[in-house]
């Protein structure tokens, strides 16, 4: 089992690095610095010099990624891909625009981003599962038909409308909750309560369908029918039997998003004005702070990884037929 | 002399060339049996079908308005001088809801604008009053009394000429039926209202009754007041609605467009050739996989923006330069999007590669570039098709979503996320201004609605792992079986 997991967290090091290289492409490639600073500055008529004190600010005043002017391993540290991509592998992420640390700006707003995360996941889980189950105890009646009817109808509506939505009924309404804002300590709870309920909302059509799929196939299994051929009661063959087998392809489904819970949701977060992570990005992609977004993507990546390396750990976990290879 | 100059625009061109091909595919399909039997299992859908009808509808819209123009300004002296704007026919064809623009937000059927503004009374001096729309409803006396009376009749009037349509269309179909069937037209009529035919025909038709009926008296009504109210610069929000449609086509087919040839020849080739190939394919799809799709996409729009900030000496209009940022949106969204089909597809490769005919073509000694296309290809369209129509409306609900965070389409360009966006800003306003964001949702709603029903018919016809039935035929069945009991 150790070797197995050293085995994956090393597979990691190269899809890591891979993500680094074509965030650093498309960032620096596609554009060179000198256009940039040209954009950044306004217009075509802006003087070298006010491109190279640009440059210097940003830290953008070196080769690429190979410094021939220097001498020994300065060759490669002494370029923008060591300084601003390679860095981040031990997580310095240097300054944003504004100067701020961005290492210190995600470890402070990595809390409200999970204030909503983590409930929105857990809330919506348990609903959705329960609700698949419902479905799929009653399935082929009216109450199937309706359901699949509603979980499509939901899927078809734009998640901002569940947003727009919410907002206007429950804060401007109903006056029930405020329409956006933070707090410290205990006090978020009541920021939190409308986010968090949309967001389990939002995703009840498409979750519980999917769920309800794959119980269904789980109940055309040859056991389900030995289960039943035994004369166990339909409950126990759904909560004893296909819940638990059927448990194995939702973990995976779940496990792979429990690390970039961190990273908030970016829409939901500006919605309601949260100080997470999710609002730190919009921020950055409307300033055009492409320092921060380079910072969130391989943060994002990185813990996309830590996420599978996770699925394969609890499959290994909860299904006893997987081996460790 | 030409009246009009045709504009060719990049995303028209590449929507217009995928029409070609699905005809194409169409007619080669129309030819071969074993390919017809699962789209004729489409075709006896119910909701598939009545979803089909919608979605056609919203096809022709969006190909209407892709079939673009600069008009011809008054030209002095020989000289041929178009206009920068390029128009479109759909834009034609809706004339009066182009260019009866008011000054602000007015609200849906309204005759005065939905603010105060100073105006000077005629015996002089000067007053706060609700001014009168300079096209909605202003060939009325006096809108209090003569609103509702003309609005009546002008709704009454456009539900006739529906009803006259849906009856010409019901005789029309009824008689090609009948001939079909070789059948008189009575009987045809009772076995298609009985749900007797074996396309759905009673459903379809009832749709096109639905929608004929909504049509109708908007349109005798469009041209004189404003259905669904005025936007903040007070263009009118139906003729923006229905605009939004071609830019959602548009995103939904060319990214996925963009999306098959990189999912079909790396999936295949990975399931196939296993070994580095397979170690290099996973590897490509893994690390793009694991970056977060929005920060994906929004880093790569941010940089398509900064390139075209910096040389905007390649776009004459401002059209083309919307359309350019759109087809790289799609562009983007197309390559972003390919890992999930891939893996797929490498999976159903490496099940195939093991059965006796592939097996076969190999002992044959048949080349590996022929059994790919042959042998393998074939055989996983099914996947391929189930995931471009399920696709389809996750991209179309997308746009809303990244135009929202500020990498979508062009800020000027017409769509539903920018309707969203700018109506977004309002909501603070009392009373509140509701009807963009209404319709612009309820538009994207009937959209994704259809496409999501077509594509569940899709699935239930070709994919053969599906072991559970569809819910309503099991459910009709029961019932039916209860009935004769």
């Amino acid at each position: 089992m150790f070797g197995y997991l050293i085995r994956r967290v090393l597979y990691a090091v190269p899809i890591l690095v891979g993500v680094n290289v074509i965030t650093f492409a498309l960032f620096f490639f596609v554009n060179s610095p000198d256009d940039m600073a040209r954009l950044a500055l306004g217009g075509k008529h802006v003087t070298a010099e006010a491109v190279e004190k640009w440059k210097a600010d940003k830290g953008y005043d070196r080769p690429l990624i190979f410094n021939a002017a220097r001498e020994g391993m300065a060759q490669v540290t002494d370029t923008v891909f060591f300084q601003k991509s390679a860095r981040m592998f031990v997580f310095d992420f240097g300054r944003g625009d504004d100067g701020r640390d961005i290492g210190y700006e995600i470890r402070t707003r990595m809390w409200p981003s999970l204030a909503i995360a983590v409930p929105t996941f857990l809330v919506g889980l348990a609903c959705y599962i329960s609700f698949a189950l419902l479905l799929a105890l009653f399935r082929a009646t009216y109450l199937d038909l309706a359901g699949v009817i509603l979980c499509v109808t939901a899927m078809s509506i734009s998640s901002l409308f569940y947003i727009i939505g919410g907002q206007y009924l429950v804060s401007k309404l109903w006056n029930l909750v405020p329409i956006s804002g933070y707090d410290t300590g205990l006090d978020a709870w009541k920021f939190l309560v409308l986010p968090v309920l949309i967001g389990v909302v939002g995703g009840v059509g498409a979750s519980t369908r999917w769920y309800r799929t794959i119980f269904i196939e789980e109940m055309h299994k040859d056991y389900v029918r030995t289960a039943r051929a035994k004369g166990l009661p339909e409950s126990r063959v759904l909560f004893g039997h296909v819940l638990r087998n059927a448990l194995i392809p939702v973990l995976t489904g779940v496990v792979v998003v429990i690390p970039a819970l961190f990273l908030g949701s970016l829409i939901m977060e500006s919605f309601f004005a949260i100080p997470g992570l999710g609002s730190y990005t919009i921020e950055a992609i409307n300033n055009q702070d492409y320092g921060v977004v380079r910072a969130m993507v391989f943060l994002g990546s990185f813990l996309y990884i830590v996420g599978l390396v996770l699925t394969d750990v609890s499959y290994t976990l909860v299904d006893p037929r997987v081996r460790f290879e | 002399m030409m009246a009009f100059k045709p504009v060719i625009l990049w995303t028209d061109a590449l929507l217009f060339l995928l029409v070609a091909a699905l005809l194409a595919v169409a007619w080669h399909v129309g030819r071969h049996e074993h390919l017809r039997a699962p789209w004729r299992k489409v075709a006896e859908s119910r909701t598939g079908m009545s979803a089909a009808v919608l979605l056609a509808l919203f096809v022709a819209i969006g190909l209407l308005d892709s079939l673009h123009y600069r008009p011809r300004l008054a030209s002095d002296g020989g000289t041929k001088v178009y206009a920068v704007e390029t128009r479109s026919v759909f834009d034609l064809l809706v004339g009066p809801l182009r260019t009866q623009v008011e000054k602000t937000y007015s609200a849906p059927l309204a005759t005065h604008l939905f603010s105060k503004e100073t105006v000077d009374l005629p015996g002089g001096g000067q007053a706060r009053l609700y001014p009168r729309l300079a096209y909605g409803g202003a060939h009325l006396e006096d809108p209090q009394r003569d609103r509702a009376a003309d609005l009546a009749r002008r709704t009454l009037a456009g539900l006739g000429i529906a009803a006259l349509a849906w009856n010409l269309l019901l005789a029309g179909v009824t008689a090609w039926q009948a001939r079909r069937r070789d059948e008189t037209f009575g009987r045809t009529w009772r076995a298609l209202w009985a749900g007797e035919t074996r396309l759905p025909w009673r459903e379809m038709l009832i749709t096109a009754g639905v929608v004929l009926a909504v049509a109708g008296p908007v349109m005798a009504v469009a041209g004189h007041y404003h259905v669904l109210g005025t936007d903040k610069v007070g263009q009118d929000v139906l003729y923006l609605s229905l605009k939004s449609i071609r830019t959602g086509l548009v995103i939904a087919t060319l990214a996925t467009l963009v999306m098959l040839p990189f999912a079909l020849l790396l999936g295949i080739t990975a399931g196939y050739f296993r070994g580095w190939v397979d170690d290099v394919v996973q590897y490509v799809y893994t690390t793009l996989n694991s970056i977060p799709a929005v920060l994906l996409i929004a880093a790569a729009v941010l940089m398509t923006q900064a390139y075209m900030g910096l040389h905007p000496e390649l776009f004459d209009t401002v059209q083309q330069r919307q359309d350019m940022r759109l087809l790289f949106l799609c562009l983007i969204l197309g390559v972003t999007s390919w890992t999930g089909l891939c893996r797929l597809l490498r999976g159903e490769t490496l099940k195939l590669r093991e059965l006796e005919y592939v097996q076969a073509a190999q002992a044959f000694g048949v080349r590996s570039a022929r059994i790919l296309t042959r042998h393998i290809l074939p055989n996983v369209m099914h996947i391929v098709l189930i995931a471009v129509v399920m696709d389809f409306s996750a991209l179309v609900l997308a746009e809303a979503v990244l135009s929202y965070v500020g990498v979508g389409v062009d800020p000027t360009m017409i769509s539903f996320g920018t309707m969203i966006n700018a109506a977004r800003l309002e909501m603070a306003r009392e009373p509140m201004v509701w009807w963009s964001l209404a319709s612009a949702f309820g538009f994207m709603l009937l959209l994704v609605l259809s496409a999501n029903l077509f594509a569940d018919a899709v699935r239930d016809a070709f994919d053969p792992r599906l072991t559970t039935r569809s819910t309503t035929r099991v459910l009709f069945a029961r019932l039916a079986a209860r009935g004769r009991t």
